[in-house]
């Protein structure tokens, strides 16, 4: 039998020298030119990480030509970001600007460093997933193809500006906590087959999965059924029943939510909240999708001061000024009525029309 | 079975940002179950709905988790793709590789699954996407001999992932590799036995930028921070003012706390360090000028999650400052308590951010031991409805 629990391969065989003798000795850092990030030791010592898009799914070939690259300029060393970039990690800055213009010819795009849009963090789609309401890929290369100049550096935004898609309400990948997200949504009830709950499904556990109790046992026909009423959607009973359907290809689409952030820096972490609550799935360019991400990155950068994330913008300004210049609708299902509803609403008569 | 053109996909070529369906047709040319996922694809674009079934399961020998087991919803219209399980191949830390490694990699994936991956997963993990049962041990065989194992799956620990810290980033409190790496190996059994409500997601980001998103993806989130005074070279303030910043506007004015001031006269930024909560904003800035505390250690934070099942948390500030060195046991200790507790309480598909709202803060502090503090919170209680136990009363005979 093979060996068993002996974890990743150790980082400490995969840094390069540099990082090896500078470890925790980094001073500060500048940015050259957009993409490439230079890092400075207090040894002196420099090492610059050039910074490509990637698309993420990726195929053998890919990883091959991006270690070729690597093998030619980086003594064979490169890693990938949280965002799903690859970086090229340069000890020898001789090899910097012949890099850089390999990966021009080649056509990589690099970016995706300080104030830009860097890549979108995305989920699996109807590429792999059990639960996915749309394809995330796809929706990602929409997007980027309308915006690959905010990641390249050349049409300059206020701060940085970070965009998740999930293919459902799961939201695998940050799209709670990013300025912009793209989530797969439904808009029907479940469909259940009560033939098959009795054979493929744990009741109890099925009642229990739904967070509004909107799950009831029938036991006339050992089925159960939901008050539609109650039910919003989520797909958590589906998740635990395979008996339960809730595909439906006529009214799943999308929602777009904006202005959250991880970052502690100036402001606390914030949720990203519900700005469009449904946009049909149109593949394989969902033009409407990437017009209304294109309409808030503009308004967005059109109205943040310097330094502004996109939620620190909408609370300076307030959401009921950032619907108007957003020429977006507010309705009833902008109004929260899940488990923190109440701390949404406004308890002040301070407010702006 | 469908004839194999992709007239929606092939718009998806078009465009400058790189494309998916440029790698999927390039794996396409040299497996059949490339091809067939990306057919399967094509219909999934056209009918506007996905093709996999819920569900399956299946493994390697030893391992209760870390395949994702996948079948085809159509498998008549597309037989190659009738089982497309995933390997979770956990990442090395900060995601560094040599070009070694990763032909290593691509050689064992080319001989057993689609050639397709995901650099990375949304939790860390490389994702191996393709392959049928009958390939399953003997492509875990041939990973396991290029020394690359499984991550986690399931109601289990899942793959910990972190920022890059400090082998690239003069902002790091805590090595942030190192603790993912020692943790990583500690939990082992956890990782790979699922046995718990529900999972469990520990992330490291080594400052309070949080670059691996910790505070909302992950149940623990060790965030990087310091306890004295963050650094200032005044000679190199001044190199950033004569540069252009407008430092007053960019950095003094968007302190959070006001705990910055600039004496223009003698052009001199002073802190008011007892005022600074460490925010970053100042040090991202003017990183040649400013620089991170020298005590330093972390912030935890508990019950961070996406929307499943109550809705989605950002973590909530558990233990205000540890120190972390290796072998980092008393962070070890509070892990095993809390997992313990979660363990024992929690309902299935309960998170234990979602247990520590259903039961209480305070249970939770005195389970794991740990004493309240007003850092924990945004402020004190506006209700009066307060427990007292027995024990903290007079008893009136």
């Amino acid at each position: 039998m093979s060996k068993t629990d002996f974890g990743p391969p150790d980082y400490r065989e995969l840094i390069p020298p540099v990082i090896k003798e500078n470890y925790g000795r980094w001073q500060y850092h500048t940015i050259p030119r957009p993409g490439v990030v230079k890092h400075v030791s207090d040894t002196g010592a420099v090492i610059n990480s050039v910074r490509v898009a990637s698309p993420r799914l990726v195929s053998s070939d890919f990883i091959r030509a991006i270690c070729d690259i690597a093998d030619k300029y980086c003594d064979g060393y490169l890693r990938f970001t949280t965002r799903h970039n690859v970086e090229f990690l340069v000890s020898d800055e001789n090899n910097l600007q012949p890099l850089i213009d390999e990966l021009g010819k080649k056509g990589y795009l690099i970016g995706g460093v300080g104030h830009s849009i860097s890549n979108i963090v995305h989920t699996q789609g109807w590429v792999h997933c059990k639960s996915a309401v749309t394809d995330s890929s796809g929706l990602v290369k929409d997007m980027m193809d309308e915006l690959y100049e905010y990641f390249t550096g050349k049409i300059k935004i206020p701060s940085r500006l970070r965009i998740a898609v999930a293919c459902c309400v799961n939201m695998c990948g940050a799209c709670h906590c990013s300025d912009i997200a793209i989530v797969g949504i439904h808009r029907v009830i479940p469909r259940i087959n009560d033939e098959l709950v009795s054979r493929m499904c744990e009741i109890p556990t099925t009642i229990a999965s739904c967070p509004t109790g909107a799950i009831r046992p029938n036991p006339k026909i050992k089925s159960i059924e939901i008050n539609a009423d109650r039910c919003m959607m989520c797909g958590n009973c589906v998740a635990v029943c395979p008996a339960i359907k809730i595909m439906d290809p006529v009214n799943d689409g999308v929602s777009i939510w904006v202005g959250g952030k991880v970052s502690n820096a100036r402001t606390p972490p914030m949720f990203s909240r519900l700005a469009i609550p449904y946009l049909p799935n149109n593949p394989p360019r969902w033009p409407e999708v990437t017009a209304a991400v294109k309409n808030l990155v503009e308004v967005w950068a059109a109205n943040a001061k310097q330094g502004e994330r996109m939620g620190e913008w909408i609370e300076r300004i307030g959401w009921e000024r950032f619907f108007k210049l957003a020429h977006l609708e507010f309705t009833d299902k902008h109004l929260d009525d899940f488990t923190h509803a109440t701390t949404t609403f406004r308890s002040t008569t301070q407010f702006k029309y | 079975m469908d004839n194999g053109k992709t007239p929606l996909l092939d718009e998806l070529e078009k465009g400058k940002w790189p494309s998916f369906v440029t790698e999927l047709k390039k794996a396409a040319k040299k497996s059949p179950i490339a091809a067939a996922l990306l057919s399967q694809l094509e219909a999934s674009y056209k009918e506007k709905i996905g093709h996999w079934k819920p569900g399956g399961i299946v493994g390697v020998k030893g391992y209760g988790g870390g395949v994702v087991g996948r079948y085809s919803d159509a498998p008549e219209r597309f037989p190659d793709a009738k089982e497309f399980h995933t390997f979770r191949v956990n990442q090395p830390a900060g995601f560094f590789y040599t070009t070694k490694k990763l032909r290593e990699l691509a050689d064992v994936w080319d001989k057993y699954g689609s050639g397709l991956y995901n650099m990375h997963g949304s939790t860390g993990d490389i994702i191996l996407l393709g392959a049928n049962t009958a390939n399953l041990q003997p492509c875990f065989d041939a990973l396991s001999e290029i020394g690359f194992d499984l991550g986690g799956s399931g109601g289990a620990m899942r793959t910990l992932s972190c920022c890059v810290g400090q082998a690239r980033c003069e902002k790091a409190c805590i090595d942030s590799m190192n603790i993912i790496y020692d943790l990583t190996l500690h939990y082992q059994d956890s990782i790979h036995r699922p046995a718990w409500p529900y999972k469990f997601k520990i992330k490291v980001s080594a400052c309070a930028n949080d670059c691996a998103a910790a505070s909302a993806r992950s149940d623990l989130a060790i965030i990087g921070t310091w306890r004295d005074t963050l650094k200032i070279d005044q000679a190199a303030v001044r190199e950033y003012v004569a540069g252009g910043l407008d430092i007053l506007e960019q950095v003094v004015r968007k302190c959070p706390t006001t705990a910055l001031a600039w004496d223009a006269k003698k052009k001199e930024l002073k802190i008011n360090a007892d005022e600074c909560v460490r925010c970053m904003h100042c040090i991202n800035e003017m990183p040649k000028a400013l620089h991170i505390g020298s005590e330093r250690g972390a912030t935890l934070l508990i019950g961070g999650k996406a929307p499943v099942v109550k809705g989605a948390m950002i973590g909530w500030v558990l233990v205000p400052f540890i120190k972390l060195e290796p072998p980092y046991t008393e962070l070890k200790e509070l892990i095993d308590k809390i997992i313990d507790w979660w363990a024992d309480n929690g309902k299935t598909r309960e998170r234990v951010g979602e247990l520590i709202d259903r039961v209480g803060l305070s249970k939770f502090l005195k389970a794991v031991g740990l004493k309240p503090l007003p850092q924990m919170v945004r402020a004190p209680r506006a209700n009066p409805y307060i427990f007292w136990s027995e024990k903290e009363v007079t008893k009136n005979e």
